[in-house]
């Protein structure tokens, strides 16, 4: 789960790690009365949104005096944004970040994230601040310091001094590197992080260390301890469909082709997609029902994928494992009689009792398909589709 | 032969009490598996269709002299179960478990690291060795004793692969799901390297799906190491860059972890990459040819 900047920004404070004075604001009266607040004529007015790209995409202003920023929050207010992370489709700006301009001497580039390979924690630093970390690590993979925690001994402080001197940091700021990484990993761990990343991380005039801005991801599977994070969740970045099928049980990621697809398992839903293109189509969705697929589940994964304008077929691939195909078939055959299916089905069942299963659904009066294996049910999905 | 689990293999199973539990140690006991004990904290001295109950994985092992642990236990505590079984000296431990909190996985990895314990998954189908023993949520009819090793990231997508080559008499020695989640006990390097030693597996189907390097690091440990036929299959060819598929660990990330990539890393070591999946059985069969 991602949150905002003046979200990550909250968190950031109450741990310790320095950011700009701002607040949010979510009309230019309240944009106004923010910036009153600050203690510099110039700030910045940044569109809370939770792709990144915002700045090239006019996503982040520099208001020179308070009378610039109303007629800037009205400019980004409401302003449909495409960033490369948003999709073509954009992201509409509902609030925006009100904070003090800082006096820039250098911007660097931190951020400390879940290493999957080595099962640590993994601090990334580069004196690059400011750039896509992907380009600095393609182009100039000798800017980019990594350096792996221990999960069992956590973040010692000579591991931060390494970090410092290796990007050759003035010294003034070495002692308040060290304390930010602590502080950060302290955050990571306690409130189960995946990522954060500061880019960019700026010295000022001044020699102090200011996280100009806050990206954090937390590990869905650990939500459950922590109300508090849960509580900063934004529905607006979401589908809604995608909400509505998680509120299900259901594995949902909507795509843009059309035709829908209902499978047991995120590798063979995965699969599914695969072989849907292969057959010279796009699939709708992603979407595993999961191992104890019942009647309701069904039922419920048939109306999401049949709100989704774009389908105009769907796809049934189960592979009866533990769950009988039977019960699937069953589970079929009491959603169409309940949700209007009016595009063409394939339904595949194959595993335990996928004999018994065909035979209910033939015996039934539902409009289906029956394909024998997941290349038929697709070539057959395809060619009904047209 | 086989790898890592057979005939002799005794199991005891941790949350066998709990509703998953309950029915894969009965299934997994009517495949002909050893199931010895269970473990439920609080249940000991209670049987559970025959199989002692224990308050603790040590007692367990000591009464039963189980050596492998296969996990039920909800993600909260999943990672505490691992550590009592790695404590107590279960050398194979294999957690069914979906949704266990990374940093739980973390610390877990790094307790076991240089321990003689190895752990499959989490949120892993378990593993096979036909016609001896099921540790896990496969369905065993499916399966048929031979010669082709199976390794994959993924459950269900596996039961595929395993059909096709039944159906193509083409039976399998072992069966492995090291799981989809991000950080796991066992990798596909571990498990290539078993079945390059193991006499009996003559090719191997490894399947991969996109997230992480974990195919890359194969391929390259393969084109090195294995002599054996090995066909691989990477799903996800079609998701989208940044979005989780199911699995924790299915997500393109930073532009790294595609399944173009993982192809042509495989292909590059001489692994026959099929980019359909209903054609798993048919590439084996070319291989064994």
């Amino acid at each position: 789960m991602n949150i905002h900047e003046y979200q990550a920004k909250a968190l950031f404070a109450s741990y310790q790690v320095p950011v700009p004075k701002g607040g949010v604001a979510f009309s230019a009266e309240e944009a106004v009365s923010v910036a009153k607040t600050l203690e510099t004529p110039v700030c910045v007015v940044k569109a809370q949104i939770h792709a990144g790209g915002r700045g090239k995409a006019g996503g982040v202003k520099l208001a020179k005096t308070r009378d610039e920023v109303a007629p800037l929050a009205n400019e980004i207010l409401g302003k449909i944004l495409v960033t490369p992370q948003t999709g073509p489709e954009g992201k509409e700006v509902k609030k925006l970040l009100i904070e003090e301009g800082a006096d820039i001497r250098n911007e660097l580039y931190l951020s400390l994230v879940a290493d999957r390979a080595s099962g640590s924690v993994v601090i990334i630093a580069s004196t690059e601040g400011g750039m896509e970390i992907e380009e600095v690590a393609e182009a100039t993979p000798e800017k980019i310091i990594r350096c792996l925690v221990d999960p069992l001994f956590g973040f010692q402080a000579y591991q931060g001094r390494s970090v410092a001197f290796q990007m050759g940091l003035p010294k003034e700021v070495i002692g308040q590197f060290v304390k930010m990484l602590d502080n950060l990993y302290r955050l990571f761990i306690e409130k189960n992080a995946m990522q954060i990343e500061i880019n960019p991380l700026i010295i000022t005039g001044e020699n102090r260390l200011i996280a100009l801005d806050a990206k954090v991801g937390f590990d869905d599977s650990a939500l459950f301890k922590h109300p508090d994070i849960n509580e900063l969740r934004d529905l607006d970045e979401e589908d809604p469909l995608e909400t509505r099928a998680g509120q299900h049980g259901l594995n949902y990621v909507k795509l843009d082709g059309k035709i829908g697809c209902m499978v047991n398992g995120a590798g063979l839903a995965m699969s599914t997609m695969d072989v849907i293109k292969l057959a010279g189509s796009e699939p709708a969705n992603f979407l595993d029902v999961g191992g104890g697929a019942s009647k309701e589940t069904v039922k419920q994964a048939f109306q999401i994928l049949l709100d989704d304008p774009n389908v105009k077929g769907v796809f049934v691939n189960i592979f009866g494992g533990i769950v009988r195909c039977e019960r699937i078939a069953g589970g079929i055959i009491e959603a169409a009689k309940e949700v209007s299916l009016n595009v063409p089905m394939v339904v595949r069942l194959e595993g335990t009792n996928a004999k018994e299963a065909k035979d209910m659904l033939a015996a039934s009066d539902i409009e289906l398909i029956v394909a024998d294996t997941l290349w038929d049910g697709a070539q057959k999905i395809v060619a009904a589709v047209g | 032969m086989s790898i890592l689990v057979n005939k002799n293999t005794r199991v005891l199973v941790q949350g066998i009490t709990g509703k998953e539990g309950s029915f894969h140690a009965s299934a997994c006991k009517v495949y002909g598996t050893q199931v010895v004990a269970g473990v439920t904290p609080g249940k000991g001295g209670t049987d559970f269709e025959g199989i002692p109950v224990f308050n603790t994985v040590e007692a367990a092992v000591q009464e039963t002299g189980a050596d492998v642990a296969l996990i039920f236990v909800p993600p909260p505590f999943a990672a505490d179960a691992i550590l009592e079984s790695a404590a107590a000296g279960v050398p194979l431990i294999i957690c069914i478990t979906e949704g266990i909190p990374v940093m739980d996985m973390m610390r877990v990895k790094r307790f076991i690291t240089g321990k003689p314990v190895r752990l499959i998954g989490p949120n892993c189908p378990g593993i096979i060795t036909p016609d001896e023993c099921k540790i896990g949520i496969m369905p065993g009819f499916i399966h048929k004793k031979g010669k082709v090793g199976v390794v994959s990231r993924s459950g269900t997508l596996t039961y595929e692969a395993v059909l096709q080559l039944t159906e193509l008499g083409l039976g399998q020695s072992t069966c492995i799901g090291i799981g989809g989640d991000p950080v796991n006990g066992t990798n596909f390097i571990d498990v290539l390297e078993m079945f390059e030693k193991d006499g009996e597996t003559e090719a191997i189907v490894m399947i991969g799906e996109i997230g992480g390097d974990a195919e890359e690091a194969a391929a390259e440990y393969i084109s090195k190491n294995v002599s054996k036929p090995v066909v691989a299959f990477i799903a996800g060819m079609t998701a989208p860059p940044g979005r989780r598929m199911g699995h924790a660990g299915a997500i393109i990330s930073g532009g790294k972890g595609t399944a173009a990539d993982k192809m042509s890393a495989l292909e590059s070591a001489g692994v026959t990459v099929v980019k359909n999946p209903a054609l798993i059985g048919e590439a084996i069969a070319n291989r064994l040819k």
